[in-house]
């Protein structure tokens, strides 16, 4: 780590009411004054139950690009949902994955750029890293396309799955932002990976599909590991920040 | 404390340049830097957009010196540009609302205060008091939607309490235009106010349609349509006041006389070193920029550019907490409302408008939605136990027996 101050240094941040010895009891003041807006509580509640009944969903899947979807499904409607259900989920992991390579790619740019502590990340593990993520996205590619599905496609939990990356993608990319602080971010997509990979590979499992179960498994592994090893680099650098070892905290 | 916007020499033009670095500067702490300075990127940004838009214009309408009109705007445009990219990303649509509205509300009430001409005051408060019940509704939606509290941008400077309710505030198209100042004889702070009010407004207007649809919750984007709403009429009252017969080289004078008048007042204010350092070189552009105009419009009109924009600026804009006006304000305009160009107690506002409100909230009213009860407290209104712990779930149904 090159660079200073670090965020956990005293400075002066203004965004509490106690920094204000004036303005602040006069705004609590003022707010007490004041009448608030008539009304009950219950109604944006009462908006937000209204729109869920009248609106329509994010989105569908996509027609397969082959037949071979429909004919492995066979007739019967309740199979083809569960082939819906796992295409769908195939969708999110593969856009989940692509996305994982990037914020690997962010990553290795800020360690490059601000070092590393004892036993925390080295390059090395992050581009292995990045390189099972990438792994996994061409794995997911191609069982896709075994499966007669369009990898191009955006399922709807493929693009819920964007959504929910979105705030992580800006903490990594952000240069204000410390190894550490990007790597707490990385946890959250971390932990969801791991979880949902586990949620596939069950899923593969009860559609009977065991040679594509067994195929998920190994991702399932790295992801874990991903998760393991993040969690521990994380500890690892509290305590050093807890032994004064470290003068910074994040 | 006076700028003479005659002798003050400006950057020549060929030197007013940029790199793509240069323009993607390190932003503004969100959590360090003064409210206040995130208040004047916000007010210099907005009166760049206006001019750029107003060059733009004055080209669609046949003018001539398009190739010095080019030349400006694109400076203009870049300007704009930096001082957005200030803006830190760890700031979120609804953060950036918030310090919009905040700019409206201080920056309204600064130039409301200082007007000399008393309708123009008038009409500036009228907007200033809607501006500030923005402000409330768009905390109550960031406490009940995201758990967060608007003091965090505000830093205590500006109150958060209901000025003219939301819902009252939507008016018939006729209702929104004022009588304008007379070219001759008002003073050329009036025209300097009357477009930085403008300036602002139209920002605010184009902000809450750009945000409003990013939102996924139903009130969050009835809220922006709402308020979207209202910063139309605003532009509508604020663009009503400019006397329309001012020449388009009078008018493009004014926009860079404007321009020079805020970058004066935030290179006066500033405390982050950095931004007073964009400050300090902007405010040389603008008076270069304002040096060629007057130069274009002395030759052209045949006339003295002193009977315009003024030779001296005598007061630079302070950009500092307006509380007590404001209070002030609310105390005694809360209830006024406009019929035609004049300013009435809201009973008394016309059928037209009356009725334009009626329809636009048969299907409920957002802003009363989503700060139903709502009473800003420091953190979250659920510092409140009586808040915290109140059930949110419906009554139950009462068994009918059948």
């Amino acid at each position: 780590m090159n660079r200073a101050p670090r965020p956990t240094d005293l400075a002066l941040n203004r965004t509490g009411i106690y920094l204000s010895p004036t303005d602040g009891p006069a705004m609590v003041e003022g707010a007490r004054e004041a009448p608030s807006s008539p009304g009950c509580t219950r109604a944006l509640a009462e908006v937000r139950r209204q729109y869920a009944g009248e609106v329509g969903v994010i989105g569908h899947m996509p027609a397969p690009a082959s037949l071979q979807v429909v004919e492995n499904a066979g007739a019967a409607v309740l199979r083809r949902h569960r082939v819906h259900l796992l295409l769908d989920k195939l969708g999110e992991r593969l856009a989940f994955e692509r996305t994982g390579v990037r914020l690997f790619d962010a990553l290795i740019a800020k360690l490059e750029a601000q070092g590393s502590w004892d036993r925390g990340p080295s390059l090395a593990t992050l581009a292995q890293f990045r390189a099972e993520e990438a792994h996994h996205f061409a794995l997911l590619q191609d069982v896709l396309i075994n499966l007669g599905a369009d990898p191009t496609a955006v399922t709807p939990s493929a693009d819920l799955a964007g959504v929910e990356l979105a705030g992580i993608v800006q903490v990594v990319s952000d240069p204000r932002t410390t190894l550490p602080q990007a790597l707490h971010a990385h946890l959250v997509a971390e932990l969801v990976d791991s979880a949902s990979w586990e949620l596939l590979v069950d899923l593969a499992d009860d559609f009977g599909e065991s040679s594509l179960a067994h195929k998920l498994r190994e991702p399932l592994a790295h992801e874990l590991r991903h998760r393991d090893t993040i969690t521990t680099w994380l500890k690892r650098h509290a305590a050093l920040v807890a032994g004064g070892a470290l003068k910074y905290g994040a | 404390m006076t700028l003479d916007l005659l002798r003050e020499h400006g950057t020549p033009l060929e030197r007013q340049v940029f790199t793509w670095k240069d323009l993607v500067r390190e932003p503004i702490s969100k959590l360090d830097d003064e409210a206040f300075t995130r208040v004047r990127l916000i007010v210099a940004g907005a009166v760049e957009q206006a001019a750029v838009r107003f060059q733009h214009a004055a080209v669609s309408f046949g003018a001539e010196h398009r190739i010095l009109l080019a030349d400006l705007r694109r400076v203009e445009h870049h300007q704009a540009t930096l001082l957005r990219w200030l803006q830190p990303a760890d700031q979120s649509p609804l953060e950036s609302s918030i310090a919009v509205a905040q700019a409206a509300v201080e920056v309204g009430a600064q130039v409301a205060r200082c007007e000399p001409d008393p309708y123009v005051a008038q009409a500036l408060r009228l907007g200033l008091l809607e501006d500030f019940d923005h402000l409330y509704r768009l905390a109550a939606l960031m406490d009940r939607l995201e758990g967060r509290d608007a003091n965090a941008i505000l830093q205590s400077y500006t109150d958060i309490r209901p000025g003219r309710p939301t819902a009252a505030q939507h008016r018939a198209p006729e209702d929104d235009l004022r009588r304008w100042y007379d070219r001759s004889a008002t003073a050329p702070a009036t025209k300097l106010h009357a477009r930085i009010a403008g300036a602002l407004a139209y920002q605010a207007r184009d902000h809450y349609l750009d945000v409003g649809p990013t939102f996924a919750d139903p009130v969050a984007r009835q809220l922006y349509a709402e308020l979207a709403s209202v910063k139309e009429q605003h532009v509508t009252q604020c663009e009503s006041l400019v006397d329309p017969n001012e020449t388009w080289l009078e008018k493009w004078l004014l926009h860079e006389a404007a321009e020079v008048h805020v970058y004066w007042g935030c290179l006066c204010s500033e405390s982050n070193p950095r931004v007073r350092a964009v400050w300090d070189r902007f405010l040389a552009y603008e008076l270069e920029h304002l040096r060629i105009v007057r130069e274009l419009f002395e030759k052209t009109e045949m006339r003295d550019a002193s009977e315009v924009v003024p030779a001296v600026l005598s007061e630079p804009l302070a950009f500092a907490g307006e509380r007590a006006f404001i209070r002030e304000v609310l105390a005694s305009e809360v209830e006024l409302g406009a019929a035609g160009t004049e300013f009435v107690p809201r009973d008394a506002e016309s059928r037209a408008t009356q009725s334009y409100r009626a329809q636009l909230a048969r299907d409920g009213s957002p802003s009363e939605t989503v700060a139903a009860d709502y009473r800003w407290s420091p953190g979250t209104e659920l510092a409140d136990p009586r808040i915290r712990d109140a059930s949110i779930l419906p009554p139950p149904l009462k068994a009918t027996g059948t």
